[in-house]
């Protein structure tokens, strides 16, 4: 008899043991969908290659190439001699292995978060796992989507298998409805300040209650990418019409009668109304700003509203060393309005705000506005093909006549491995989700919000919300 | 992987939290393809300051870090374990770790072993009076001893079963081949293949 309460991470959970663990040994889960890129497998498959072992199964593996690929000269060869020989390692190790690989250049490039739900592999109810914390996105269609190392890597290319410890579950619930101008970033910027980085840890979440069910896939994706920001295992949110809608025609989708039989599974994966989480957390979205971080963690934020915190606000005192610190590092005095908060540079992108709904949001703000004076704006969209449906509707123009960069797909000034850096000492407005020391470049300084606060701030040079513009 | 029992070397006190692994190893580091060498990577940033702890000449050559809690948080990259590894690492203790991080550790046979807030704040006191101060970690009795002072850490079960008997977590599985082919043949027909590639 199938047991009735149990929540959708244990469903998922349950449907993909390979070995039960006995004796305190982990569960043998099977791994539906491996997504590669090229900074965390060279030396996955240097280990297959060592031990003589196969890929597995090179039909549940694509490889795309986003960290460390230019956002400019596309056509030209990479500059920097060491990210070109960790892409030509990407490149020679897919050949020899047989995995399917989009190289920069090619329309399914992009960032790998944004290229499996895109192609439609990315599905309700499968595992997913990439070398990359960020994998967590995947679980806005109901997916268990781990961020997985690289000797983990090269188990699953090997075995297609993860041992894996149980987890905790957790409930994210967020009730009401979203205020103009607020949007999902806000959700989880808000939720992490509120468990701290570390509260999610041992836990998958689930973000569940009516802001959640309104929200589009993409906004889904923002909130779930960012789960491994309070320390989670995992984020998932339960699928829905939302999530069929979203599914339904794309290029690996389920057709026809895998489509029936896929549909009728996925709607049994909602948690069960008698199952029990180990832990809720409660958020009132009616009443949520636009939330933005003062600090050098992402669990440092508050509401774009307030102020810089004081240190001795905080009664822990890890946290309080961590704010003095952090005030030091980002050069902030507490007290300051957030909205007083000069910045140099806009980033537009990232695997967490770089989807086309992310581009459309900023592009109707900025559109027949002028940028404020010295600011800098990158839009890096998170795939060819995001790029070429932006261009399609003239996102791009809007852009370009703003003043900002309309860049090429790819990982960019999120974490600056390619050559979008900030200078030392240099602040930015960034939709990207981390926002630690030196993370954008040496000495750089990073407050993470929303693409409609990345846009207001562009126009204002400062923090701002779109509700700000009217002022002016 | 090497057996881990028993091992001693200088205990290193990082009192700082929230370290994370963007700090631990920057991601410049990141676009080599080797899997050693990143000693000169680990904390780069934090080392050009010359009061960082790993400056001072009695930490120089620690092999045993003890942090502030919420060790390892973010970036999935285990080149954080290779870089801690390279430099001579061979334990992390704190109170709390990222679970990608600690993970990790675990497959490179790093221990990541967790003791109470308490007990680092009194090996950090011990460390601080005595720089340069040995410490010995037991894992088969899950103990840091440092002079007088000896704290518990916990570590979990399995993990440290691999550890000591130095076991290949690939090999382990391989072990359950069979099962996996016959979990395979049960998969429904609606799951995503990359192959053949649709465009």
């Amino acid at each position: 008899m199938t047991k009735t309460n149990l929540t959708l991470a244990e469903k998922v959970w349950n449907d993909h043991v390979v070995v039960k663990g006995e004796n305190g040994a982990p569960d043998l889960l099977f791994i539906d969908l491996h997504l590669l890129h090229e900074v965390t497998s060279p030396q996955a498959f240097d280990g297959l290659r060592l031990a003589g072992r196969p890929v597995r199964r090179p039909d549940l593996t694509i490889a795309t190439e986003d960290h460390n690929t230019p956002t400019i000269d596309i056509d030209k060869p990479i500059a920097d001699p060491t990210s070109r020989t960790q892409i030509e390692a990407l490149r020679h190790n897919a050949k020899e292995f047989g995995i399917r690989i989009h190289s920069l250049g090619d329309i399914e490039q992009g960032i790998v978060h944004v290229v499996g739900p895109q192609l439609g592999l990315t599905m309700p109810g499968i595992t997913v796992v990439c070398g990359d914390s960020h994998t967590s996105t995947h679980g806005a269609f109901g997916a268990l989507a781990l961020g997985i190392g690289t000797s983990e890597v090269e188990h699953v290319l090997a075995t297609q298998t993860l041992p894996l410890k149980p987890f905790k579950t957790m409930a994210i619930n967020v009730e009401g409805k979203l205020r103009a101008g607020v949007t999902s970033k806000d959700i989880i910027l808000a939720v992490i300040a509120k468990i701290g980085t570390g509260g999610g840890q041992g836990y998958v979440l689930e973000y569940r209650g009516s802001a959640i069910r309104d929200l589009s896939m993409e906004a889904r994706m923002t909130i779930c990418n960012m789960s491994i920001e309070a320390g989670a295992r995992a984020g998932m949110v339960a699928p829905d019409q939302t999530t069929y809608d979203y599914l339904k025609g794309r290029v690996h989708a389920p057709v026809g009668q895998d489509w029936e039989e896929a549909v009728k599974y996925w709607d049994s994966l909602a948690t069960d109304e008698d199952a029990v989480f180990d832990a809720e957390v409660f958020l009132d979205a009616n009443t949520l700003d636009p939330f933005v971080t003062w600090g050098t963690n992402p669990g440092q934020g508050v509401s774009l509203n307030d102020v810089v915190p004081s240190p001795d606000s905080f009664t822990d005192p890890n946290e309080k060393a961590a704010a003095v610190r952090a005030l030091e590092y980002m050069d902030l005095v507490a007290g300051t309005k957030m909205k007083d908060i000069k910045v140099d540079t806009v980033f537009l992108g990232s695997c967490t705000n770089s989807r086309i709904e992310d581009l459309r949001s900023a592009a109707a703000i900025l559109n027949g506005k002028t940028k404020a004076e010295n600011i800098r704006m990158l839009v890096v969209p998170g795939s060819a093909r995001v790029r070429l449906q932006a261009e399609s509707e003239g996102l791009d123009k809007i852009f370009k006549d703003f003043g900002a960069e309309w860049r090429f797909a790819g990982c960019s000034m999120c974490l600056g491995m390619n050559p979008d850096q900030l200078a030392p000492g240099e602040r930015a407005a960034s939709t990207s989700n981390r926002n630690f020391e030196g993370r954008q470049g040496k000495g750089a300084r990073t407050h993470l919000v929303s693409p409609l606060v990345a846009a207001a701030t562009a126009i204002r040079g400062k923090l701002s919300a779109p509700a700000d513009l009217e002022d002016n | 992987m090497e057996k881990f029992t028993t091992f001693s070397g200088i205990a290193v006190p990082l009192r700082r939290s929230n370290v994370d692994t963007d700090q631990i190893i920057p991601a410049v580091y990141l676009k080599r393809i080797t899997k050693t060498g990143f000693e000169d990577a680990l904390f780069a940033s934090w080392r050009n300051d010359p009061e960082f702890v790993l400056n001072d000449p009695a930490y120089k050559h620690g092999s045993v870090l003890i942090a502030g809690p919420d060790f390892g948080t973010g970036s999935s990259r285990e080149h954080a374990v290779w870089a801690l590894r390279d430099y001579g690492f061979k334990a992390v203790l704190s109170s709390k770790f990222a679970d990608i991080f600690k993970g990790n550790s675990g497959k490179q046979g790093l221990i990541a072993g967790e003791i109470t807030e308490e007990d680092t704040e009194k090996l950090w006191e011990a460390i601080l009076n005595n720089p340069g101060v040995e410490i010995t970690i037991d894992l088969v009795h899950r103990t840091a001893t440092l002079g007088e002072l000896t704290v518990e850490f916990s570590i979990d079960e399995y993990t440290r079963w691999r550890l000591l008997e130095g076991l290949d977590d690939i090999g382990l599985t391989l072990r359950d081949e069979s099962s996996i082919t016959d979990f395979e043949a049960r998969r429904p027909n609606w799951m995503p293949k990359t192959l053949p590639a649709k465009h």
